[in-house]
Protein backbone atom coordinates (compact mmCIF):
# COMPACT_ATOMS: atom_id res chain seq x y z
CA UNK A 1 0.00 0.00 0.00
CA UNK A 2 1.43 3.29 -1.03
CA UNK A 3 1.03 5.79 1.41
CA UNK A 4 1.94 9.51 0.13
CA UNK A 5 0.64 11.48 3.34
CA UNK A 6 0.07 11.05 7.13
CA UNK A 7 -3.56 10.69 7.85
CA UNK A 8 -2.51 13.45 10.52
CA UNK A 9 -1.79 15.85 7.44
CA UNK A 10 -4.80 15.41 5.93
CA UNK A 11 -7.25 15.81 8.50
CA UNK A 12 -5.61 18.91 9.11
CA UNK A 13 -5.67 20.21 5.50
CA UNK A 14 -9.55 20.43 6.83
CA UNK A 15 -12.07 21.10 4.14
CA UNK A 16 -11.95 18.03 2.00
CA UNK A 17 -10.93 14.52 3.32
CA UNK A 18 -9.86 11.40 1.73
CA UNK A 19 -12.26 8.11 1.54
CA UNK A 20 -10.07 6.64 3.56
CA UNK A 21 -9.71 6.80 7.45
CA UNK A 22 -7.81 5.89 9.94
CA UNK A 23 -7.98 4.02 13.44
CA UNK A 24 -5.95 2.68 15.85
CA UNK A 25 -8.00 -0.67 16.01
CA UNK A 26 -8.33 -1.06 12.17
CA UNK A 27 -5.57 -0.07 10.75
CA UNK A 28 -6.34 1.60 6.85
CA UNK A 29 -9.68 1.45 5.67
CA UNK A 30 -10.46 1.01 1.95
CA UNK A 31 -12.99 3.45 -0.02
CA UNK A 32 -15.72 1.55 -1.09
CA UNK A 33 -17.29 4.09 -3.60
CA UNK A 34 -13.74 4.16 -5.85
CA UNK A 35 -12.29 0.81 -4.91
CA UNK A 36 -8.97 3.02 -4.71
CA UNK A 37 -6.47 1.76 -2.76
CA UNK A 38 -4.39 4.89 -3.37
CA UNK A 39 -4.63 8.15 -0.68
CA UNK A 40 -5.11 10.92 -3.20
CA UNK A 41 -8.78 9.54 -3.78
CA UNK A 42 -10.48 12.88 -1.91
CA UNK A 43 -14.04 12.50 -1.92
CA UNK A 44 -16.47 13.67 0.88
CA UNK A 45 -16.72 10.62 3.32
CA UNK A 46 -19.52 8.29 2.37
CA UNK A 47 -21.05 5.66 4.40
CA UNK A 48 -19.50 2.59 3.38
CA UNK A 49 -16.37 2.17 4.27
CA UNK A 50 -14.80 -1.48 3.96
CA UNK A 51 -12.92 -3.38 5.85
CA UNK A 52 -9.78 -4.33 4.81
CA UNK A 53 -9.32 -7.98 4.03
CA UNK A 54 -7.33 -9.67 6.54
CA UNK A 55 -4.62 -11.86 5.08
CA UNK A 56 -4.52 -15.38 5.03
CA UNK A 57 -2.31 -17.80 6.85
CA UNK A 58 -0.66 -19.46 3.80
CA UNK A 59 0.42 -15.63 3.08
CA UNK A 60 1.84 -15.09 6.14
CA UNK A 61 4.20 -18.14 5.86
CA UNK A 62 5.01 -16.56 2.90
CA UNK A 63 7.06 -14.10 4.95
CA UNK A 64 8.05 -16.41 7.67
CA UNK A 65 11.38 -15.59 8.29
CA UNK A 66 13.39 -16.87 11.44
CA UNK A 67 15.78 -13.95 12.09
CA UNK A 68 18.34 -16.19 14.23
CA UNK A 69 18.72 -18.46 11.41
CA UNK A 70 22.58 -17.27 10.47
CA UNK A 71 22.87 -17.81 14.15
CA UNK A 72 21.43 -21.24 14.24
CA UNK A 73 23.13 -22.38 11.06
CA UNK A 74 27.11 -21.00 12.78
CA UNK A 75 25.92 -23.01 15.58
CA UNK A 76 25.05 -26.13 14.04
CA UNK A 77 28.61 -25.64 11.78
CA UNK A 78 30.16 -25.06 15.21
CA UNK A 79 28.75 -28.20 16.77
CA UNK A 80 29.40 -30.56 13.20
CA UNK A 81 33.43 -29.29 13.88
CA UNK A 82 33.53 -30.45 17.27
CA UNK A 83 32.06 -33.68 16.58
CA UNK A 84 34.02 -33.97 13.49
CA UNK A 85 37.43 -33.64 15.76
CA UNK A 86 36.56 -35.70 18.99
CA UNK A 87 35.37 -38.54 16.24
CA UNK A 88 38.62 -38.19 14.50
CA UNK A 89 41.01 -37.95 17.37
CA UNK A 90 39.42 -40.07 19.91
CA UNK A 91 37.12 -42.68 20.13
CA UNK A 92 34.57 -41.17 22.52
CA UNK A 93 31.69 -41.13 20.55
CA UNK A 94 31.43 -44.16 19.26
CA UNK A 95 28.57 -45.20 22.30
CA UNK A 96 26.51 -42.02 20.23
CA UNK A 97 27.33 -43.73 17.09
CA UNK A 98 26.31 -46.97 18.43
CA UNK A 99 23.25 -45.93 19.66
CA UNK A 100 22.15 -43.93 15.80
CA UNK A 101 23.18 -47.74 14.74
CA UNK A 102 19.98 -48.87 16.50
CA UNK A 103 17.92 -46.32 14.45
CA UNK A 104 20.08 -47.27 10.92
CA UNK A 105 19.97 -51.01 11.11
CA UNK A 106 16.33 -51.59 10.80
CA UNK A 107 16.85 -49.61 7.30
CA UNK A 108 19.78 -51.33 6.45
CA UNK A 109 18.04 -55.00 7.15
CA UNK A 110 14.94 -53.63 5.19
CA UNK A 111 17.31 -52.60 2.05
CA UNK A 112 19.12 -56.54 2.51
CA UNK A 113 15.40 -58.07 2.72
CA UNK A 114 15.45 -58.70 -1.55
CA UNK A 115 18.83 -59.43 -1.29
CA UNK A 116 18.28 -62.46 1.50
CA UNK A 117 14.87 -63.23 0.01
CA UNK A 118 16.67 -63.95 -3.76
CA UNK A 119 19.37 -65.74 -2.38
CA UNK A 120 16.62 -68.04 0.10
CA UNK A 121 14.49 -68.46 -2.46
CA UNK A 122 17.52 -69.54 -5.40
CA UNK A 123 18.97 -71.96 -2.51
CA UNK A 124 15.09 -73.67 -1.81
CA UNK A 125 14.09 -73.93 -5.75
CA UNK A 126 17.56 -75.93 -6.66
CA UNK A 127 16.96 -79.14 -8.04
CA UNK A 128 17.38 -82.16 -6.66
CA UNK A 129 20.17 -83.27 -9.02
CA UNK A 130 22.10 -80.00 -8.34
CA UNK A 131 21.99 -80.74 -4.60
CA UNK A 132 23.60 -84.50 -4.98
CA UNK A 133 26.03 -82.64 -7.23
CA UNK A 134 26.68 -80.13 -4.67
CA UNK A 135 26.84 -82.88 -1.86
CA UNK A 136 29.21 -84.94 -3.58
CA UNK A 137 31.77 -81.99 -4.27
CA UNK A 138 31.54 -81.18 -0.66
CA UNK A 139 32.45 -84.76 0.02
CA UNK A 140 35.02 -84.68 -1.66
CA UNK A 141 36.44 -81.47 -0.27
CA UNK A 142 35.92 -82.58 3.24
CA UNK A 143 38.02 -85.58 2.44
CA UNK A 144 40.62 -83.51 0.85
CA UNK A 145 40.65 -81.14 3.82
CA UNK A 146 40.47 -83.62 6.35
CA UNK A 147 43.74 -85.67 5.04
CA UNK A 148 45.53 -82.32 5.47
CA UNK A 149 44.58 -81.66 8.57
CA UNK A 150 45.91 -84.96 9.58
CA UNK A 151 49.42 -83.85 8.79
CA UNK A 152 48.98 -80.34 10.26
CA UNK A 153 47.98 -81.52 13.80
CA UNK A 154 50.82 -83.96 13.73
CA UNK A 155 52.80 -80.68 12.54
CA UNK A 156 50.76 -78.54 15.08
CA UNK A 157 52.24 -80.62 17.74
CA UNK A 158 55.10 -80.52 16.54
CA UNK A 159 55.06 -76.94 16.50
CA UNK A 160 54.08 -76.57 20.06
CA UNK A 161 56.77 -79.13 21.43
CA UNK A 162 59.34 -77.07 19.39
CA UNK A 163 57.83 -73.50 21.08
CA UNK A 164 58.19 -75.27 24.06
CA UNK A 165 62.03 -76.50 24.21
CA UNK A 166 62.12 -72.82 22.88
CA UNK A 167 60.18 -71.31 25.99
CA UNK A 168 58.63 -69.14 23.79
CA UNK A 169 54.28 -69.25 23.73
CA UNK A 170 52.31 -68.67 20.97
CA UNK A 171 48.80 -70.38 20.09
CA UNK A 172 47.27 -70.64 17.23
CA UNK A 173 43.99 -71.85 17.91
CA UNK A 174 41.44 -68.58 18.00
CA UNK A 175 37.44 -68.67 18.69
CA UNK A 176 35.46 -67.63 15.37
CA UNK A 177 32.40 -66.62 14.88
CA UNK A 178 30.46 -66.56 11.22
CA UNK A 179 28.92 -63.27 10.61
CA UNK A 180 27.42 -62.47 7.24
CA UNK A 181 27.38 -59.25 5.16
CA UNK A 182 24.50 -57.02 5.12
CA UNK A 183 23.84 -56.13 1.13
CA UNK A 184 24.35 -51.89 1.88
CA UNK A 185 26.19 -49.84 0.54
CA UNK A 186 28.01 -46.84 2.46
CA UNK A 187 30.04 -44.05 0.81
CA UNK A 188 32.05 -44.39 -2.17
CA UNK A 189 35.61 -43.91 -2.09
CA UNK A 190 35.92 -45.76 0.83
CA UNK A 191 35.90 -49.59 1.31
CA UNK A 192 33.87 -50.66 4.16
CA UNK A 193 31.24 -53.30 4.90
CA UNK A 194 27.90 -53.61 7.05
CA UNK A 195 28.01 -57.53 8.79
CA UNK A 196 25.23 -58.79 10.88
CA UNK A 197 26.86 -59.32 14.02
CA UNK A 198 27.52 -56.62 16.86
CA UNK A 199 28.31 -56.09 20.32
CA UNK A 200 25.56 -58.83 21.53
CA UNK A 201 27.65 -61.12 20.16
CA UNK A 202 31.03 -59.85 21.17
CA UNK A 203 32.04 -58.39 18.17
CA UNK A 204 34.79 -55.61 19.49
CA UNK A 205 36.55 -52.24 17.98
CA UNK A 206 39.81 -53.33 15.91
CA UNK A 207 38.45 -57.06 16.00
CA UNK A 208 40.33 -58.63 12.91
CA UNK A 209 37.77 -60.19 10.15
CA UNK A 210 38.96 -63.25 7.96
CA UNK A 211 37.09 -64.97 5.22
CA UNK A 212 38.10 -68.35 3.72
CA UNK A 213 40.98 -67.28 2.04
CA UNK A 214 42.79 -64.97 3.55
CA UNK A 215 42.47 -61.83 5.86
CA UNK A 216 39.28 -58.95 4.93
CA UNK A 217 39.74 -55.71 7.60
CA UNK A 218 38.67 -55.38 11.10
CA UNK A 219 35.97 -54.09 12.86
CA UNK A 220 35.95 -49.85 12.84
CA UNK A 221 32.56 -49.25 14.66
CA UNK A 222 30.46 -51.48 16.61
CA UNK A 223 26.55 -51.42 17.28
CA UNK A 224 24.39 -53.50 19.12
CA UNK A 225 22.88 -55.84 16.17
CA UNK A 226 25.68 -54.58 13.49
CA UNK A 227 29.32 -53.71 13.00
CA UNK A 228 31.45 -52.13 9.89
CA UNK A 229 34.48 -53.72 8.98
CA UNK A 230 37.19 -51.34 7.70
CA UNK A 231 38.25 -53.60 4.76
CA UNK A 232 42.67 -53.79 4.31
CA UNK A 233 42.11 -51.98 0.49
CA UNK A 234 40.91 -48.65 1.85
CA UNK A 235 43.55 -46.31 1.53
CA UNK A 236 43.27 -45.32 5.14
CA UNK A 237 44.12 -49.54 6.55
CA UNK A 238 47.87 -50.09 6.79
CA UNK A 239 48.28 -53.99 7.70
CA UNK A 240 51.97 -55.16 9.01
CA UNK A 241 52.75 -58.30 6.94
CA UNK A 242 55.76 -60.23 6.05
CA UNK A 243 56.72 -62.65 3.17
CA UNK A 244 55.96 -66.24 4.06
CA UNK A 245 58.75 -67.58 2.45
CA UNK A 246 61.76 -65.14 4.02
CA UNK A 247 59.75 -63.38 7.12
CA UNK A 248 60.74 -59.66 5.41
CA UNK A 249 58.33 -57.14 7.43
CA UNK A 250 56.61 -54.44 5.74
CA UNK A 251 53.42 -52.93 5.77
CA UNK A 252 50.37 -53.60 3.39
CA UNK A 253 48.32 -50.27 2.44
CA UNK A 254 44.88 -50.49 0.93
CA UNK A 255 44.89 -48.58 -2.69
CA UNK A 256 41.20 -47.67 -2.83
CA UNK A 257 40.67 -50.51 -5.93
CA UNK A 258 39.42 -54.46 -4.68
CA UNK A 259 42.28 -55.93 -6.32
CA UNK A 260 45.42 -53.92 -5.16
CA UNK A 261 47.59 -53.38 -1.86
CA UNK A 262 51.11 -52.18 -1.87
CA UNK A 263 54.19 -52.80 0.27
CA UNK A 264 55.60 -49.58 1.58
CA UNK A 265 59.17 -48.49 2.44
CA UNK A 266 60.49 -51.93 1.18
CA UNK A 267 64.21 -51.60 -0.36
CA UNK A 268 64.89 -51.57 -4.11
CA UNK A 269 67.50 -54.33 -3.28
CA UNK A 270 65.27 -56.04 -0.54
CA UNK A 271 64.63 -60.31 -1.23
CA UNK A 272 61.52 -59.86 -2.93
CA UNK A 273 59.80 -61.99 -5.90
CA UNK A 274 56.61 -62.40 -7.61
CA UNK A 275 54.28 -65.37 -6.56
CA UNK A 276 55.65 -64.39 -2.92
CA UNK A 277 53.29 -65.55 -0.14
CA UNK A 278 52.71 -62.42 2.21
CA UNK A 279 51.06 -63.13 5.59
CA UNK A 280 49.79 -61.14 8.49
CA UNK A 281 53.05 -60.43 10.76
CA UNK A 282 51.13 -59.81 14.14
CA UNK A 283 53.17 -56.93 14.82
CA UNK A 284 50.52 -54.70 14.92
CA UNK A 285 48.67 -56.45 18.14
CA UNK A 286 45.35 -56.22 16.17
CA UNK A 287 45.97 -59.52 13.71
CA UNK A 288 47.09 -62.81 14.14
CA UNK A 289 49.83 -63.59 12.55
CA UNK A 290 49.99 -66.22 9.94
CA UNK A 291 47.10 -65.46 8.10
CA UNK A 292 47.50 -65.03 4.30
CA UNK A 293 47.29 -61.50 2.73
CA UNK A 294 47.77 -61.73 -0.48
CA UNK A 295 50.34 -63.07 -3.37
CA UNK A 296 52.77 -60.35 -4.72
CA UNK A 297 51.87 -60.00 -8.22
CA UNK A 298 54.03 -56.92 -9.52
CA UNK A 299 57.51 -55.62 -9.13
CA UNK A 300 58.47 -52.47 -10.37
CA UNK A 301 62.39 -51.13 -9.31
CA UNK A 302 62.69 -47.66 -10.36
CA UNK A 303 66.43 -46.56 -9.97
CA UNK A 304 65.33 -42.57 -9.07
CA UNK A 305 63.24 -44.12 -6.56
CA UNK A 306 64.97 -45.17 -2.88
CA UNK A 307 61.81 -47.80 -2.55
CA UNK A 308 60.63 -50.59 -5.15
CA UNK A 309 56.67 -50.53 -5.48
CA UNK A 310 55.28 -53.95 -4.95
CA UNK A 311 51.55 -54.39 -5.65
CA UNK A 312 49.98 -57.27 -3.79
CA UNK A 313 47.15 -59.04 -4.81
CA UNK A 314 44.73 -59.87 -1.75
CA UNK A 315 44.06 -63.23 -1.23
CA UNK A 316 40.11 -62.73 0.31
CA UNK A 317 37.43 -62.33 -1.99
CA UNK A 318 36.70 -58.94 -1.36
CA UNK A 319 33.92 -58.41 -3.40
CA UNK A 320 32.51 -62.20 -3.69
CA UNK A 321 32.46 -63.35 0.26
CA UNK A 322 28.92 -63.61 1.43
CA UNK A 323 30.12 -64.85 5.10
CA UNK A 324 32.93 -63.46 7.09
CA UNK A 325 34.96 -64.56 10.14
CA UNK A 326 35.42 -62.73 12.83
CA UNK A 327 38.37 -63.67 14.96
CA UNK A 328 39.25 -63.39 18.70
CA UNK A 329 42.85 -64.18 18.72
CA UNK A 330 43.57 -65.85 22.38
CA UNK A 331 47.43 -64.49 22.62
CA UNK A 332 45.95 -60.69 22.58
CA UNK A 333 44.47 -61.51 25.99
CA UNK A 334 45.97 -57.67 26.74
CA UNK A 335 43.62 -56.11 24.18
CA UNK A 336 40.62 -57.95 24.67
CA UNK A 337 40.59 -57.26 28.49
CA UNK A 338 41.12 -53.76 27.71
CA UNK A 339 38.38 -53.99 25.62
CA UNK A 340 36.44 -54.82 28.00
CA UNK A 341 36.09 -58.03 26.55
CA UNK A 342 36.08 -61.69 27.74
CA UNK A 343 39.14 -63.20 25.92
CA UNK A 344 37.20 -66.89 26.73
CA UNK A 345 35.19 -68.15 24.58
CA UNK B 1 1.48 -20.84 12.90
CA UNK B 2 1.16 -21.37 16.91
CA UNK B 3 -2.66 -21.95 16.85
CA UNK B 4 -2.62 -23.92 13.78
CA UNK B 5 -1.49 -27.42 14.41
CA UNK B 6 1.37 -29.31 12.38
CA UNK B 7 -0.37 -32.30 10.04
CA UNK B 8 0.86 -35.65 7.99
CA UNK B 9 4.68 -35.54 10.07
CA UNK B 10 4.35 -39.62 9.01
CA UNK B 11 4.80 -38.38 4.80
CA UNK B 12 7.63 -36.46 6.14
CA UNK B 13 8.95 -39.50 8.10
CA UNK B 14 8.46 -41.77 5.23
CA UNK B 15 9.71 -39.95 2.60
CA UNK B 16 13.02 -39.66 4.51
CA UNK B 17 12.95 -43.25 5.62
CA UNK B 18 12.86 -44.29 1.57
CA UNK B 19 15.49 -41.62 0.70
CA UNK B 20 17.66 -43.39 3.41
CA UNK B 21 16.86 -46.93 2.31
CA UNK B 22 17.58 -45.70 -1.58
CA UNK B 23 21.08 -44.52 -0.27
CA UNK B 24 21.71 -48.10 1.46
CA UNK B 25 20.71 -49.63 -1.85
CA UNK B 26 23.10 -51.70 -3.80
CA UNK B 27 23.46 -50.19 -7.17
CA UNK B 28 25.72 -52.29 -10.23
CA UNK B 29 29.44 -50.95 -9.82
CA UNK B 30 29.25 -48.87 -12.70
CA UNK B 31 26.64 -46.72 -10.66
CA UNK B 32 27.45 -46.31 -7.59
CA UNK B 33 29.19 -43.21 -8.18
CA UNK B 34 26.49 -41.90 -9.97
CA UNK B 35 23.70 -42.33 -7.44
CA UNK B 36 22.11 -39.58 -6.60
CA UNK B 37 22.02 -37.66 -3.36
CA UNK B 38 18.82 -39.24 -2.22
CA UNK B 39 18.61 -37.61 1.57
CA UNK B 40 19.83 -33.99 0.53
CA UNK B 41 17.60 -33.46 -2.27
CA UNK B 42 14.64 -34.95 -0.14
CA UNK B 43 15.45 -32.34 2.56
CA UNK B 44 15.70 -29.39 0.41
CA UNK B 45 12.21 -29.93 -1.23
CA UNK B 46 10.46 -30.44 2.44
CA UNK B 47 12.69 -27.09 3.79
CA UNK B 48 11.55 -24.82 0.49
CA UNK B 49 7.43 -26.61 1.28
CA UNK B 50 7.52 -25.79 5.16
CA UNK B 51 10.38 -23.65 6.09
CA UNK B 52 8.94 -23.07 9.20
CA UNK B 53 8.58 -27.55 10.02
CA UNK B 54 11.99 -28.83 9.05
CA UNK B 55 14.92 -26.52 9.12
CA UNK B 56 18.76 -26.24 10.15
CA UNK B 57 18.13 -28.26 13.18
CA UNK B 58 16.36 -31.58 11.78
CA UNK B 59 18.66 -31.39 8.78
CA UNK B 60 21.67 -31.49 10.80
CA UNK B 61 20.03 -34.50 13.06
CA UNK B 62 19.39 -36.26 9.87
CA UNK B 63 23.01 -35.90 8.35
CA UNK B 64 24.10 -37.38 11.69
CA UNK B 65 22.22 -40.67 11.13
CA UNK B 66 23.55 -40.16 7.58
CA UNK B 67 26.83 -40.16 8.97
CA UNK B 68 26.91 -43.55 11.07
CA UNK B 69 24.96 -44.98 7.75
CA UNK B 70 27.25 -43.86 5.51
CA UNK B 71 30.12 -45.07 8.14
CA UNK B 72 31.49 -41.41 7.57
CA UNK B 73 32.94 -38.89 10.08
CA UNK B 74 30.61 -37.67 12.41
CA UNK B 75 29.35 -34.64 11.38
CA UNK B 76 30.49 -34.44 8.32
CA UNK B 77 27.29 -34.74 6.22
CA UNK B 78 25.57 -33.43 9.29
CA UNK B 79 27.65 -29.93 8.25
CA UNK B 80 26.69 -30.52 4.56
CA UNK B 81 23.39 -30.75 5.05
CA UNK B 82 22.83 -28.22 7.45
CA UNK B 83 24.22 -25.83 5.09
CA UNK B 84 22.10 -27.38 2.73
CA UNK B 85 18.87 -25.96 4.78
CA UNK B 86 20.49 -23.09 6.00
CA UNK B 87 20.71 -21.98 1.71
CA UNK B 88 17.42 -23.41 0.94
CA UNK B 89 15.56 -21.33 3.91
CA UNK B 90 17.56 -18.29 2.56
CA UNK B 91 16.43 -18.59 -0.51
CA UNK B 92 13.07 -20.31 -0.68
CA UNK B 93 11.06 -17.52 -1.59
CA UNK B 94 12.68 -16.74 -4.71
CA UNK B 95 13.39 -20.56 -5.94
CA UNK B 96 10.24 -21.88 -5.04
CA UNK B 97 9.22 -20.22 -7.67
CA UNK B 98 11.22 -20.73 -10.34
CA UNK B 99 10.53 -22.85 -13.41
CA UNK B 100 11.46 -27.03 -12.40
CA UNK B 101 14.45 -26.63 -14.78
CA UNK B 102 15.76 -23.39 -13.32
CA UNK B 103 15.51 -25.13 -9.79
CA UNK B 104 16.94 -27.66 -10.57
CA UNK B 105 19.94 -25.78 -11.74
CA UNK B 106 20.10 -24.31 -8.50
CA UNK B 107 19.45 -27.58 -6.55
CA UNK B 108 22.35 -28.43 -8.35
CA UNK B 109 24.72 -25.74 -7.23
CA UNK B 110 23.70 -26.21 -3.78
CA UNK B 111 24.46 -29.56 -4.02
CA UNK B 112 28.24 -28.91 -5.49
CA UNK B 113 28.81 -26.16 -2.87
CA UNK B 114 27.95 -29.31 -0.14
CA UNK B 115 30.04 -31.49 -1.81
CA UNK B 116 33.30 -29.06 -1.58
CA UNK B 117 32.92 -28.91 2.11
CA UNK B 118 32.79 -32.90 2.05
CA UNK B 119 36.01 -32.53 -0.27
CA UNK B 120 37.44 -30.01 2.35
CA UNK B 121 37.17 -32.47 5.65
CA UNK B 122 37.90 -35.43 3.13
CA UNK B 123 41.35 -33.74 2.53
CA UNK B 124 42.20 -32.33 6.09
CA UNK B 125 41.50 -36.34 7.19
CA UNK B 126 43.63 -37.15 4.50
CA UNK B 127 41.69 -39.85 1.93
CA UNK B 128 40.94 -37.45 -0.85
CA UNK B 129 39.01 -38.75 -3.74
CA UNK B 130 40.92 -40.36 -6.34
CA UNK B 131 38.18 -39.62 -9.11
CA UNK B 132 36.07 -37.04 -10.99
CA UNK B 133 32.95 -38.97 -10.59
CA UNK B 134 33.26 -37.30 -6.40
CA UNK B 135 30.74 -34.07 -8.17
CA UNK B 136 28.20 -36.92 -10.17
CA UNK B 137 25.93 -37.24 -7.59
CA UNK B 138 24.88 -33.13 -7.91
CA UNK B 139 24.56 -33.51 -11.55
CA UNK B 140 22.03 -36.66 -11.34
CA UNK B 141 20.31 -34.98 -8.27
CA UNK B 142 19.76 -32.05 -10.71
CA UNK B 143 18.30 -34.08 -13.40
CA UNK B 144 15.78 -36.35 -11.16
CA UNK B 145 15.10 -32.84 -9.17
CA UNK B 146 11.93 -32.19 -11.20
CA UNK B 147 10.43 -35.75 -11.04
CA UNK B 148 11.40 -35.98 -7.30
CA UNK B 149 9.68 -32.44 -7.02
CA UNK B 150 6.46 -33.20 -8.64
CA UNK B 151 5.81 -36.50 -6.43
CA UNK B 152 6.14 -35.03 -3.36
CA UNK B 153 4.48 -32.21 -4.11
CA UNK B 154 1.62 -34.25 -5.22
CA UNK B 155 2.45 -35.99 -1.59
CA UNK B 156 2.20 -32.98 0.30
CA UNK B 157 -0.92 -32.03 -1.65
CA UNK B 158 -2.92 -35.40 -1.23
CA UNK B 159 -2.12 -35.83 2.22
CA UNK B 160 -2.71 -32.21 3.21
CA UNK B 161 0.88 -31.72 5.05
CA UNK B 162 1.89 -28.30 6.23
Amino acid sequence: MAIFKSPRRLENEGKRKSHFSFSDRQGWRKCRKCRSNFLPCLGKPGKGWSKPKTRGAAIKTLFLKSPSAGIRFLLFVAASLVLMTVDHRQHHLESVRSVLSVLVYPLQYLVNLPVAGGHWMSESLVTRGMLIDENAQLREERLLLNSKLQKFDVLEEENRRLRELLESSMQLRERVLIAELLAVELEPFRRQVVINKGRREGAYHGQPVVDANGVMGQVIHVGPFSSTVLLITDPSHALPVQLNRNGLRAIAVGTGQDNALLLEHLPTNADIQKGDLVVTSGLGHRFPRGYPVGIVSGITLDPGEPFAKVEVTPSAHMEQSREVLLLWPHDLGDTLRDEGVASNP
Amino acid sequence: MNERRHNGGWVIAMSFVIAFMLTAMPLPEWAVNWRPAWVAMVLIYWCMALPQRIGIGVAWLLGLVLDVQQGTLLGQNALGLALLAFITIQTYQRVRVFPLKQQAIVVCVCLLLAQFINLWIRGIMGVPPQHWTFWTPAFTSMLLWPWLFIILRDLRRKHHVY
